[in-house]
């Protein structure tokens, strides 16, 4: 009889399969791991943006394969008063879109930051805008700024007799452009507003108990805490603002299709109207492709706003 | 400097009452310890003399005037937080400048005032950096330069050191202990550690579930308790407490062991008592000492101490001579009977 002792016995070392080795080998996992996301990038990010620039350069029309022509789209819109339009208004939507967003959300955002009963409540109420489909909302707008059944036009004139003919919203330019700024600000507002209560929501209320005691105003609070404070964040949610505002296109579309006079067309609405709808893809594209130089001037905006301040730097042990 | 007198003060949240009627007069320059365990209303307390909570009940006067309804910035009080809520993106300099900033005073001034109150802590060289740059020790001195600056009446300190490691919250107990006795400024510092407590202050408030349980000098606290609470509070390690029944002059325990009555107190009434005794009173006497199982021994060097079982309590002794006894052995103690104390088993309170 033998008897069988813990020494006879080794334990057996498992031996990896091929596909086990073939994933230790790193080239092979490197290349495994960064195809797809590769792969998604250059089928829906690069292609299209390089079909974009390359159309820019050609005279391709729907229906028509084009040849490259150089500069020449280019040259035709510098010298087009309604592209020169289109970008006046871009950046005026923008600039007037953004400061507004940012002023009125800001101040929800510091309202929010208080105690306030029915805070989360509140809270979703505020995001609403910003959930509910962006042509729904346009379509919204568009009833409330009818020439003939407006509501604001029958609060004025039915229910104050302030006035005796209805507002004009859309149907000359500046009211036009107007109003859809404000339909812009109106959809903003959310996501500005709950950015910004996150980042007030990470100062600590023991700064503000210390410069309570150190004597502060409210407005001194705001002024010498808050705002610093919030400044990183700030950037980096203008930042986004800017370039979300700059490319609209459903809202505008949807209630002016950019007129009246083609007078609120943005970028993006011109190009698809004069590549889309025009069936001029070459000069639609150019369009698109002259906004390219606006966007990286904001992301180098943020580039340079969202380096990390000097106060921000080194070791946090707390 | 001025004085601080706390008259009868109450706090609720809601319904829930957590100070229930708390008085302590402080006088001008006293360096007086708020200490008590968790939610014992200590801070509570010393927010509400900062401002930051208001005063459900009662008054509380800073100097001849009652602050009650005095906001913050006019109490000409400063307060040292516990996690010293330096504004992050300020340097140390405009830091600790900054309620001066605030009253727009000359920059002269304000340096001249930084300049003081940084040569007082040492901060001179710190002074253009960032709290983030800063160490903790370094951290907690901006905290109480930015006090300094503000030249207050008073000055609030809630659990300073508490952030810090065990090495520098002694360096800095001592600091802001010197720092008290060069400025001599009426200073009001919450702390749940007794040893800071003692150490520290001219007079303890020992507090507990919202009330006041004992107010003194450390040593009045050490060696004349109030209560059972304040015996077990104060004193590291913590006092050995026993029930049992007074009768013939000595008090027994249910488990049979016999323990001297204190010198002043043998006449004590008959019918149970509480019986107290620190483990640095006890003494290993070879005649006639009750034996006590050694279960645990933990030299420090200058004391070694010794966790035993006397009958069925565990006690723990405090001896300055090394004891070499070994687990299990039996090590016959006896308490020093001018340094025990007796407490009435009902209400707790001294006999």
């Amino acid at each position: 009889m033998t008897v069988t002792t813990m020494t006879d016995w080794t334990r057996a070392r498992p031996q990896p399969n091929w596909l086990a080795r073939l994933f230790d080998y790193k080239p092979f996992l490197v290349v495994a791991c960064l195809t797809p996301a590769l792969g998604l990038l250059l089928v829906f990010l690069t292609y299209p943006l390089g079909l974009g620039i390359w159309l820019s350069f050609t005279d391709t029309k729907i229906g028509r394969t084009g040849e490259f022509v150089g500069l020449d789209n280019f040259e035709y819109l510098l010298s087009d008063p309604q592209f020169w339009s289109a970008v006046f208004y871009s950046v005026f939507y923008t600039a007037v879109a953004t400061f507004g967003k940012f002023a009125l959300g800001l101040w929800l955002a510091l309202l929010l930051n208080n105690h306030v009963p029915f805070k989360s409540l509140l809270r979703a109420i505020i995001l609403l805008p910003w959930i509910v489909p962006t042509v729904l909302s346009a379509l919204a707008f568009w009833w409330l700024y009818d020439p003939q059944f407006s509501i604001f036009s029958y609060l004025a004139i039915d229910i104050l007799h302030i006035r005796k003919t209805p507002f004009d919203f859309l149907s000359t330019i500046w009211p036009a452009r107007w109003s859809l700024i404000a339909a812009n600000i109106w959809r903003g507002i959310p996501f500005v507003a709950i950015s910004l209560l996150a980042g007030l929501q990470t100062i600590s209320p023991s700064l503000y108990e210390a410069a309570l005691l150190d004597g502060s105003t409210a407005w001194q609070r705001f002024r010498y805490i808050t705002f610093p404070l919030l400044l990183p964040i700030l950037a980096i949610v203008m930042t986004f603002s800017i370039i979300f505002t700059f490319t609209d296109f459903q809202l505008v579309y949807a209630i002016t299709r950019g007129g009246p006079l083609n007078s609120t067309h943005l970028m993006a609405t011109l190009a698809f109207q004069r590549g889309i709808s025009g069936g001029e893809l070459g000069e639609g594209a150019a369009i698109a492709v002259a906004m390219i130089p606006f966007l990286v001037a904001a992301t180098l905006f943020s580039y340079f706003a969202l380096a990390r301040r000097k106060w921000q730097q080194g070791e946090a042990n707390d | 400097m001025a004085t601080v007198d706390i008259r009868d003060v109450r706090k609720a949240f809601g319904p829930f009452e957590v100070l229930h009627g708390v008085s302590v007069a402080i006088a001008d320059g006293e360096f007086v310890v708020l200490v008590g365990p968790s939610g014992c209303g200590k801070s509570t307390l010393l927010r509400m003399l900062a401002g930051l909570e208001n005063i459900t009940s009662g008054e509380i006067a800073i100097g001849p005037k009652v602050v009650n309804n005095v906001p913050p910035k006019d109490r000409d009080i400063a307060m040292v937080f516990q996690n010293y809520a330096l504004y992050p993106h300020m340097t140390v300099f405009d830091n600790m400048a900054f309620s001066m900033t605030l009253a727009k005073a000359p920059k002269a001034l304000m340096e001249q005032e930084v300049n003081r109150a940084a040569k007082i802590l040492g901060l001179e060289q710190l002074l253009q950096r960032f709290p983030r740059q800063l160490s903790g020790g370094q951290r907690q001195r901006v905290a109480m330069g930015r006090a300094i600056v503000r030249n207050p009446q008073v000055f609030l300190f809630d659990e300073p050191l508490s952030n810090l490691d065990a090495k520098l919250r002694v360096q800095m107990r001592s600091e802001i202990k010197e720092l008290h006795q060069r400025l001599k400024v009426t200073t009001v510092y919450v702390t749940h550690d007794q040893i800071e407590a003692m150490t520290m202050a001219d007079k303890i408030v020992v507090m507990n579930g919202g009330n006041i349980e004992q107010i003194g000098a450390p040593l009045e606290l050490y060696d004349r308790p109030a209560n059972v609470f304040v015996a077990g509070f104060i004193g590291s390690p913590a006092m050995n407490i026993l029930k049992g029944t007074v009768a013939n002059g000595s008090l027994r325990t249910d488990d049979g062991t016999n323990w001297p009555l204190p010198t002043g107190l043998k006449n004590a009434k008959e019918g149970p008592a509480v019986y107290g005794v620190r483990p640095e009173h006890l003494r290993i006497d070879g005649n006639g000492g009750i034996p006590a199982t050694v279960q645990v021994v933990e030299p420090t060097g200058s004391e070694t101490q010794v966790l035993m079982k006397i009958g069925s309590q565990t006690m723990v002794g405090a001896f300055r001579e090394r004891v070499t006894a070994k687990p299990g052995e039996i090590l016959p103690v006896r308490p020093d009977p001018a340094l025990v104390h007796l407490f009435d088993q009902q209400s707790g309170q001294r006999l």
